[in-house]
């Protein structure tokens, strides 16, 4: 069974619709309150980044099932600039904004799963997946 | 919910953030509470994140900012009342909350802050945090 | 031809085949009290009804479409019940395979001389129970698996817990072996000790941890700027030699932590720092008469 959510990232309102259906979606799954505050503490940080960076975007929410254990996985899109030197942008500390740096980081850290795309004038893909 | 509440409790302020809180929100609350410090010549802020399930970077560096400014007016901050998934999440998250006192609550945060004034009497109006 | 054969004997002889298979069942097996009897007799009447139904509309040995739903649900739902009531796995994988017989009976009855149509019906219905036999068998399995994860979980949290050692000091005396699950576990349950009992300070004993690799320090660590982050102070204690070793060799940094080589050290250390002296009562007793 796999259900996927789709909301819009346009102003910062909806950074905390988007924590807020994260969490709605993880409690559904069945994740331990750990889990549920790291996963939606990483969304929180990409949701972000999407629009400070981004310039707004999306974001997908979709259960995913791999035999016996299901998880969570959340995709942030954005058509904004792209980043550059994705190694740096990795690093902790790491920002061309206001920002702690940590937003990549630290959503890498908080998840199982970590995927970046991301093309200077093309925009970005991030994806976290975290398991239950 | 348009701003934060701030209570004057004794010889500090209080600050119970129990909302999720987005932008606009965080800034009328920095805006409001340095007014208020300097309004009542206060010593000591404690703000209770214990209604926070959620402490992203966003909040880490509000929190960070608003010890900042308290400083700059001579006044010590504890933060109180952080949830234990909470603080999981940001040892994990990396973020670093130097410079940010702790306590388990408020009754704890007004011992550590009366400690820290009188500290910083001793010192000559310096905390000594760093 | 042979393949609505088999959904035609089943519509035809529904009644006979179900009280032959519960005949069977009931021959076989261990004693049951009535009201597994009554039990079993009901899922047997519904599942051979349900098996009328999928094979009625699906003619094919496929037992994995929309049309097997039922089917296949009630077995699933019918192992995880089994698996439950203590039942072994040949109990459970026999209430299909004992369906064999029954209807086998039923084919040859039906077929009469026809020997080529008996051969395929039989060969069609082999298939299929063997199918369900084996999704029986599995589903099975399954539960037992969730059965004894939940279990190991409930050992974990009995088996760490957390001692009130004065009031508002805590230590947690880890035992045995910490793996990645169960150090998460305790790391959340001493931190909510801590919120409970409002505790400055916690302990967290490793005496009789027999090995401390990388993963397990990096978790300690973890848990002590945890509660550092909340407002209480974390020491441990309970580092034996060769732990010190291994922990200086494995590059991890204690420097910021407070550790002791045994519990009561920490205790102490605990006790002072929270402003708090052990006196002998009668060093005041013979003070006060002096």
């Amino acid at each position: 069974m796999v259900s996927t959510e789709s909301l819009e990232i346009r102003n910062s309102d909806d950074i905390v619709l988007v924590r807020q259906a994260v969490r709605k979606k993880s409690v559904a799954l069945g994740f331990g309150l750990v889990d549920q505050t790291k996963v939606v503490t990483a969304s929180s940080e990409l949701a972000r980044n999407t629009l400070d960076y981004g310039g707004g975007g999306t974001v997908q929410l979709e259960t995913v099932e791999n035999g016996a254990r299901s998880g969570l996985r959340i995709t942030f899109e954005d058509q904004g600039p792209g980043i550059p030197d994705i190694e740096l942008a990795l690093t902790d500390g790491y920002t061309t904004g206001n920002g702690m740096g940590l937003g990549l980081s630290g959503a890498k850290r908080l998840s199982h799963e970590f995927e970046l795309w991301s093309k200077p004038g093309q925009g970005t893909r991030v994806s976290i997946l975290r398991w239950k | 919910m348009d701003r934060i509440p701030i209570l004057k409790m004794g010889e500090f302020l209080l600050v119970t953030i129990q909302v999720d809180m987005h932008d606009r929100l965080a800034l009328s609350l920095q805006d409001d509470l340095t007014s208020q410090i300097v309004k009542y010549q206060t010593h000591g802020v404690l703000i209770d994140i214990s209604a926070l399930e959620i402490v992203d970077s966003f909040i880490g560096r509000m929190l960070a900012s608003i010890a900042s400014m308290a400083h700059l007016l001579d006044a010590e901050t504890v933060v109180v009342g952080m949830q234990p998934a909470v603080a999981i999440t940001l040892v994990e998250l990396g973020l670093p909350m130097r410079g940010i006192r702790t306590a388990l609550d408020v009754e704890k945060g007004m011992m550590a802050l009366r400690g820290a004034i009188s500290q910083a009497g001793q010192n000559g109006g310096s905390s000594g945090i760093h | 031809m042979a393949s609505s054969g088999l959904s035609g004997v089943f519509e035809k002889r529904e009644q006979e085949i179900t009280e032959q298979w519960v005949e069977q069942q009931q021959s076989t097996g261990r004693k049951l009290t009535p009201a597994e009897r009554e039990n079993t007799n009901r899922q047997s009447r519904e599942f051979v009804r349900s098996l009328k139904g999928a094979l009625k509309q699906n003619h094919s040995e496929d037992i994995s479409g929309l049309e097997w739903n039922g089917v296949r649900d009630f077995l699933t739902d019918f192992s995880a019940r089994r698996a439950k009531d203590g039942y072994t796995p040949t109990e459970t994988a026999s209430f299909i395979f004992s369906l064999k017989q029954p209807v086998f009976s039923a084919l040859r009855t039906e077929a009469g001389s026809d020997a080529a149509a008996l051969a395929a019906q039989v060969s069609h219905a082999t298939t299929i129970l063997d199918k369900l036999g084996l999704l029986t068998a599995e589903a099975f399995q399954k539960s037992r698996e969730e059965v004894i994860l939940r279990q190991q979980k409930e050992l974990l949290e009995l088996s760490t817990p957390v001692v009130r050692l004065w009031e508002n000091i805590l230590a947690l005396p880890l035992i045995g072996t910490l793996d990645s699950a169960r150090t998460q576990v305790v790391m959340q349950n001493l931190l909510e000790a801590i919120v409970e009992t409002r505790s400055d300070y916690a302990i967290i004993d490793i005496t009789g941890v027999p090995v401390v690799d990388t993963l397990v320090a990096q978790h300690l660590l973890k848990t002590v700027a945890a509660a550092r982050l909340m407002g209480a102070d974390c020491l441990i204690s309970g580092i034996r030699p060769q732990i010190a070793q291994t922990i200086i060799h494995l590059g991890v940094d204690l420097s910021e932590v407070t550790t002791k080589a045994t519990l009561a050290d920490a205790f102490d250390v605990a006790l002072r720092r929270s402003g708090h002296r052990v006196v002998r009562q009668d060093a005041v007793i013979g003070n006060a008469a002096r």
